[in-house]
């Protein structure tokens, strides 16, 4: 069973080398037969991990400390599934939209599109830091070159901020690595948890880690490179970096939070994580509603909600194995990761269709859209409701359970921010619906947009509200208790943790 | 306390990574900013081969190297593709910098200009 692990990074390898020789035309079903194989092969991997628990793998079956190992919990199975829900949509959107494309950069978005997809499955199996480092280039690299498939201007210029900012992040992160390798002598993430004594040189490389993923992972005040980035590039790439991307670093400092680092992660840094991303919920979210172009809207709302994931820290953090809100707190920030995914996914998706009809990116381009093109926005209004936080969509549990874990830990100044960035939301979000249900006299006439497009916006939107009701599920795969750091286990006298 | 021979490595990689970090802030033409990224990168490198000294005498730790030698491989991968977009902004736009600079060699962005227009 275990080797089946390897599935979901080899199957997406090989169909980027198999776009990648395939002629132009038939690129895109390549591509799609390929990513059907990685949802199936993620799929099995989620029954045979209900039946045995979480896996691990031995590359070429060297073990651990001379081998680089590979790890499947239940966080990692449930990034694999988002990636593969989300991914599986957007490529159908994609070969819809790119069919009739012959030649310039956007014959190769498969190729590209299945070299990330493998980085980011690879990183959530990793269990080895420098191996994370390795595939955080390979998603680096293949999101740039995604960002900058129309070869328009903007989109070179924003593509370059963000590589430069990509490669900071990088050179941050392996400095750290390199300060932990040089006192504790080894990679591995498991011995790692059971070595890792807090000194100067480890904390400082604790420090360096994990800035150079809040680099990646957009968090105020280092979201500067996102929004250019995620607004100039097409909108099925926009949808892959602003859903899946930007989770990937989120999910690297969750893991390394609660695992190998556990011990410096201490509530005060926790706490300057919470502020962070306190500011960037309402920064962004303000941002967000003061932009006249809906692809910019789009992007400044990934930093707002990207921020809501951080509020998770300070309330996991330093609270004991048995505390009662952490089930609150793990299900808030996995259902935001889930439910920005498939909102965000559908909101780009969705906007691009737009943009597509009208030939126009601005806001007043909406008026009377609701009954131009009602499928679409109709879809946008899921993913709307979802992000606010709207009862009964998956932002709706998110946010809930956000609240929830900040009045029963007794941390009720997070309560407001989730509030108060849900009326933000509210606020950009109706400012397109009004538009788009205001009759207009004389608006120009659509172009055709094929009806694939429209179907797998709308389709992703159902997804946002849907999860909604798979809590239980979702909760199980997740195991949270199995994820409690081990230092809670040892203070509570080991029970706790260890039962699992 | 005297410091050993690689905490001054480590110190040294440390600053260079300090003045790779300040140049990609403070410089503005874009291949002063890549050459900055990669003088950053090249400080983790130096950081791992200060890390991988064991004892006076003894041969220093094999992993720290072969993580040296993948790391340049990736560095090097990413500097040329900075390189090659930072030159096709260049050609689309004849700007050397993010605030649109033109660069002081006339000719060039001249020759550059009409193409400004295309997507």
């Amino acid at each position: 069973m275990s080797a089946m692990m390897l599935m979901p990074v080899c199957l997406p390898f090989a169909g980027a080398l198999a776009a990648m020789a395939t002629p132009v035309r038939y690129r895109a079903v390549c591509g799609l037969v390929f990513s059907l194989a990685t949802l199936g092969a993620v799929l099995v991997l989620a029954l045979g991990m209900a039946e045995s628990g979480p896996l691990s793998h031995h590359l070429g079956g060297w073990e651990v400390p001379l081998g680089i190992r590979l790890h499947l919990d239940g966080l990692a199975m449930l990034f694999l599934l988002l990636t593969a829900l989300v991914g599986l949509p957007v490529g159908i959107y994609a070969a819809a939209e790119y069919g009739r494309e012959r030649g310039g950069g956007r014959v190769f978005f498969w190729p590209l599109w299945m070299f990330l997809w493998a980085g980011m499955n690879a990183l959530y199996l990793s269990a080895d830091l420098f191996n994370i480092f390795v595939v955080m280039e390979i998603i680096g690299m293949a999101s740039v070159a995604l960002a900058v498939l129309s070869g328009r201007a903007p989109a070179l210029v924003a593509g370059l901020r963000y590589l430069l900012a990509a490669m900071a992040g990088s050179g941050a992160f392996l400095f750290g690595v390199a300060l932990v390798y040089g006192s504790h002598a080894t990679l591995d993430l498991g011995l790692l948890a059971e070595r890792v004594l807090p000194s100067a040189a480890v904390a400082t490389g604790f420090a360096l880690i994990l800035a150079g993923l809040l680099v990646k992972a957009a968090l105020f005040p280092l979201h500067f490179w996102l929004p250019s980035a995620h607004a100039s590039a097409d909108p099925p790439v926009s949808a892959i970096l602003s859903a899946l991307v930007v989770k990937t670093a989120f999910y690297l400092v969750l893991r390394l939070w609660t695992g190998p680092f556990a011990v410096l992660a201490t509530p005060p840094v926790a706490l300057v994580l919470g502020v962070l991303g306190a500011v960037a919920a309402l920064w962004g979210s303000y941002q967000a509603m003061r932009q006249d172009r809906l692809k910019r809207m789009a992007a400044h709302s990934t930093v707002g909600q990207v921020g809501l994931l951080f509020l998770m820290f300070p309330l996991i953090t330093g609270a004991g194995a048995q505390a009662d809100w952490l089930q609150a707190a793990w299900t808030g920030g996995i259902y935001q990761v889930f439910a920005h995914g498939f909102a965000k996914a559908a909101m780009f998706l969705s906007l691009g269709i737009f943009v597509m009809a009208t030939g126009d990116d601005h806001r007043s381009s909406m008026s009377n859209m609701v009954g131009r093109m009602p499928m679409t926005t109709f879809a946008f209004a899921l993913a709307g409701v979802s992000l606010i936080g709207l009862p009964p969509s998956g932002g709706f549990v998110a946010k809930w359970m956000l609240l929830k874990a900040a009045l029963t830990s007794g941390q009720w100044w997070w309560a407001p921010v989730v509030a108060w960035a849900s009326f933000l939301t509210a606020g950009y979000v109706f400012m397109v619906l009004r538009i788009a249900f205001a009759p207009a006299a004389g608006a120009p006439r659509l172009r055709r947009v094929p009806k694939m497009l429209e179907i797998t916006a709308l389709a992703l939107g159902i997804g946002a509200i849907v999860i909604g009701f798979r809590a239980e599920e979702i909760l199980h795969i997740l195991d949270y208790p199995s994820l409690a750091p081990v230092i809670d286990g040892s203070i509570d006298g080991g029970e706790g943790g260890g039962g699992r | 306390m005297t410091p050993e021979v690689h905490q001054i490595y480590l110190a040294a990689a440390a600053l260079v990574f300090v003045l790779g970090l300040g140049g990609m802030v403070l410089c503005r033409h874009f291949l002063k900013k890549i050459l900055a990224a990669a003088l950053l990168t090249n400080s983790c490198f130096l950081a791992l081969v200060a890390v991988s000294y064991r004892d006076a005498g003894m041969a220093g730790d094999p992993v720290p190297h072969a993580l040296v030698i993948t790391g340049i491989v990736v560095g090097v991968s990413a500097c040329a593709f900075a390189l090659a977009l930072a030159r096709q902004i260049t050609q689309v736009t004849g700007h050397i910098d993010f605030d649109g600079g033109k660069g002081s060699d006339r000719e060039e962005a001249e020759e550059n200009q009409p193409g400004r227009e295309n997507p």
